[in-house]
């Protein structure tokens, strides 16, 4: 769907601020200014033929505050458009700007996405030059009927439901055998994917040989916090409640540890970075969401015949269903609780590199994940196995349909309107036990 | 660098107008879990709505700045029954989950770039603070100095902490009120053992509503006090670690004392000030005291933030009771 779009692409002579970073391909070809003023650059280009073609001969105008048109500039050949503000970049700091772009000179056969988006207002707020940008051609979405839109979206859904499960799986199982709501888990996420972005950037291992090893690192970690922290604090007798407080503390602790190593920026792996989705049928998947979504699956299906088949996995059932009575049967609780520790964080190590690898991450992607987590588990049933499994598929395609009404950015609020509902009327979720839960 | 700026610099800060906000965010965080048990981590998401009521309601609908005031405590109190009334009949974790999620999820639709030509996007609202700014008596800076020991503050800043320090002051003498109360006894006996209440014939649902209230709308005061100190309101300015920094201002002078978040915020916040400042200063571009390669002016201002985890961490494991506290009275590890 994508490639369909038609796209003025703003330009960046310079980056100015965080936001604009990831504005076109093609900045490097703007060369620098000498002149001390500040320019409003941008380029128009048609993104449905490759190489783009640009747009030129569009009118260009810029207004000051008091409505005085002070530039003006028609897209060349390039598609390129480049006006100098009056005054040095001094005279014209703090000022706003209105810059309008008339849609009377479009090409015959292009036309603005949102027809009345013609204008940006904004203020200088540094020396440097100012990239706009203007979204011309078909709405992207629009041009889809509604159906494949809906199928495109349950695509996605699908792909991020699977992750979740394999996510939560360690945050309900450790809740079911220690009863603790480790509000931590977020950090677990990320730290695969982070562990794996380690060796990739810094040792160019093959990601997936660097996702084996963030993997078994995950689980060393999980083993390492169970073994460090959370054993002794089970053995003093601490409550329940305290060590919510600890688990909320060591999430701060360890996040802003991952911002200091690897900064405030999103990153990418280095492998398998091309987009070119595949089409089959009505949908449309790219090759590195498959491969996300199988292994998904295929874990899923592992840790299924794990804790149905083996003894260990039968005794964790047994554990997350009633601790005192596994104890009482002859069942090594705290074995268990260290094998969920160790696998759990394993799994969430796995669905991190997943997320980073379809997505993208930065150091507080797991954070930001830990709410569709919430919201995965309650769904499902705090403690339970399938519960979360079910919960994780529905919260996922519910987030990601939900663009077919909302704007994206409301992704998380409605994942808590998810969990506000099911807690106004099934408080246990969908499988968990009344009793658990009050 | 100087010891001595770093000395000052953080007592400046011990007490000024940010130290005052996080405060009233912990006096708010007492009523819920000192005094009620009520797990609140969401102590932002009411400062937040309070704070971008009065904030939207001036400088983008040009209302009122009173009526903005009024309506920011209306909305932290219909917040409090929002999150209230699905999760307190549930154990204390439903509420944690929901107030931590809540407020993440507020920050992100203030934030959001589609309603930015309401509430500001990622900049978010400024230019609201004139009505406050006309009660300011204060012309010209306010200091105290003692030799070589000076600090100073602007009078506008002055200003916000004389206001939020008497907030505090008026808090805490309700609060002192309130908890010698027979109400007040029983929000104790809540925490201590909800059954026990309940068979008692209270309706502890209904008593956890009104501490949740009670402490949102001082949470909405706190939201105020931002607003103020910074004027202007910003989606970063509300993030998790606000609702964390309350928490372990109270945790560290005492939950369920009256004095715990007064002696907690000056305590926490000249160490975490001064800590800051250091960090900053000895990472100085052209003075640096740390190597650049182990860190640099962006990882010094993390520093606080990692230190903030690891402080609550160790609070909770070594000290739940905090500083002035008493463990036989807040049975935290009852459960």
């Amino acid at each position: 769907m994508r490639q369909h779009a038609i796209r003025a692409v703003g330009l960046l002579a310079v980056v100015v601020g965080a936001g604009w970073a990831s504005i076109g391909s093609a900045s490097a070809t703007t060369a620098p200014y000498q002149d001390d003023k500040v320019h409003i650059v941008g380029g128009l280009e048609d993104t449905r033929t490759d190489p783009p073609t640009p747009v030129a001969g569009v009118l260009i105008q810029v207004y000051d505050e008091q409505d005085e048109l002070v530039g003006e500039d028609r897209s060349n050949a390039k598609g390129r458009f480049d006006i100098p503000l009056p005054g040095t970049s001094i005279d014209v700091l703090g000022n706003s700007y209105r810059v309008v772009l008339d849609d009377e000179t479009l090409p015959e056969d292009s036309y603005l996405t949102d027809p009345d988006d013609v204008e940006r207002t904004f203020d200088i707020k540094t020396d440097q030059n100012y990239a706009v940008n203007f979204d011309i051609g078909p709405d992207i979405f629009a041009e889809d009927p509604w159906y494949e839109r809906t199928a495109d979206l349950a695509v996605s859904g699908i792909v991020l439901g699977l992750l979740l499960a394999l996510a939560s799986l360690g945050l309900s199982l450790v809740f079911g055998t220690t009863g603790l709501t480790n509000f931590s888990h977020g950090e677990l996420f990320s730290f695969g994917a982070l562990a794996a972005y380690f060796f990739d950037s810094e040792f160019g291992t093959p990601l997936i040989l660097a996702a084996i090893i963030a993997i078994l690192l995950s689980a060393g970690l999980g083993w390492a916090q169970d073994a460090g922290l959370w054993r002794p604090l089970r053995r003093r007798g601490t409550g329940i409640i305290a060590m919510m407080i600890i688990s909320i503390g060591l999430s701060l602790f360890l996040r802003n540890l991952y911002q200091y190593f690897i900064g405030p920026d999103p990153h990418n792996y280095s492998d398998y970075t091309a987009v070119e989705p595949w089409t089959i049928g009505p949908i449309e998947i790219t090759p590195k969401d498959l491969a996300a979504a199988l292994i998904c699956a295929a874990v899923l299906v592992l840790v299924s015949i794990v804790v149905t088949r083996t003894r260990l996995g039968k005794a964790t059932r047994a554990v997350a269903d009633n601790p005192a009575l596994a104890a009482s049967s002859g069942i090594n609780v705290d074995r268990v609780v260290t094998l969920v520790w160790v696998s759990g964080t394993a799994l969430a190590g796995l669905g991190g590199i997943m997320f980073g690898l379809t997505q993208g991450f930065d150091y507080q992607v797991g954070y930001k994940v830990l709410l569709l987590m919430f919201a995965a588990v309650i769904l499902g049933g705090l403690g339970t196995i399938w519960g979360v499994m079910a919960g994780s598929l529905i919260v996922g395609l519910a987030v990601e349909e939900s663009a077919l009404f909302v704007s994206a950015e409301f992704k998380y609020a409605l994942a808590l309107g998810v969990l506000i509902i099911v807690l106004l009327v099934r408080p246990q979720g969908l499988l968990g036990r009344r009793e658990r839960i009050g | 660098m100087s010891w001595l700026d770093v000395l000052t610099g953080a007592f400046e800060q011990g007490i000024g107008p940010t130290a005052v906000y996080f405060c009233l965010a912990a006096i708010g965080l007492n009523i819920h879990f000192g005094y009620t048990g009520l797990l609140n981590f969401g102590q932002a998401a009411f400062m937040m709505v309070a704070a971008y009521c009065l904030s939207s309601f001036v400088s983008t609908w040009d209302i009122n700045f009173w009526i903005g005031i009024i309506t920011g405590l209306g909305a932290a109190a219909v917040l409090a029954l929002l999150m209230g009334v699905p999760t307190l009949r549930l154990r204390a974790d439903y509420l944690a989950i929901v107030t931590i999620a809540g407020a993440e999820a507020i920050r992100q639709i203030l934030g959001a770039a589609s309603l930015s030509e309401y509430f500001g996007g990622q900049t978010g609202r400024s230019g609201f603070v004139t009505t406050y700014q006309s009660l300011n008596p204060f012309d010209s800076s306010i200091g105290i100095s003692i030799g070589s020991f000076e600090v100073n503050w602007r009078p506008y800043d002055f200003f916000v902490m004389l206001t939020g320090w008497s907030l505090v002051v008026i808090c805490s003498v309700v609060i002192f009120l309130l908890a010698r109360s027979p109400w007040g006894r029983v929000l104790k006996a809540i925490r201590e053992d909800e059954d026990a209440v309940r068979s008692l014939g209270k309706n502890v649902y209904s008593y956890k509503m009104q501490a949740l209230m009670i402490g949102g709308l001082i949470g909405a005061l706190a939201g105020f006090m931002s607003a103020f100190a910074s004027a202007s309101t910003a989606p970063s300015d509300f993030a998790t670690d606000t609702t964390f920094f309350a928490w372990t201002i109270l945790l560290l002078g005492g939950a369920a004392r009256v004095l715990g978040p007064i002696a907690g915020t000056i305590i926490f916040w000249f160490f975490i000030s001064g800590l800051e400042l250091f960090f900053i200063k000895a990472t100085l571009p052209g003075e640096e005291i740390i190597p650049e390669s182990i860190m640099d002016p962006n990882q010094a201002s993390l520093v606080r933030l990692i230190v903030l985890g690891l402080v609550l961490m160790l609070l909770m494991i070594y000290r739940p009771q905090g500083i002035f506290g008493d463990r036989r009275e807040l049975a935290i590890d009852g459960r």
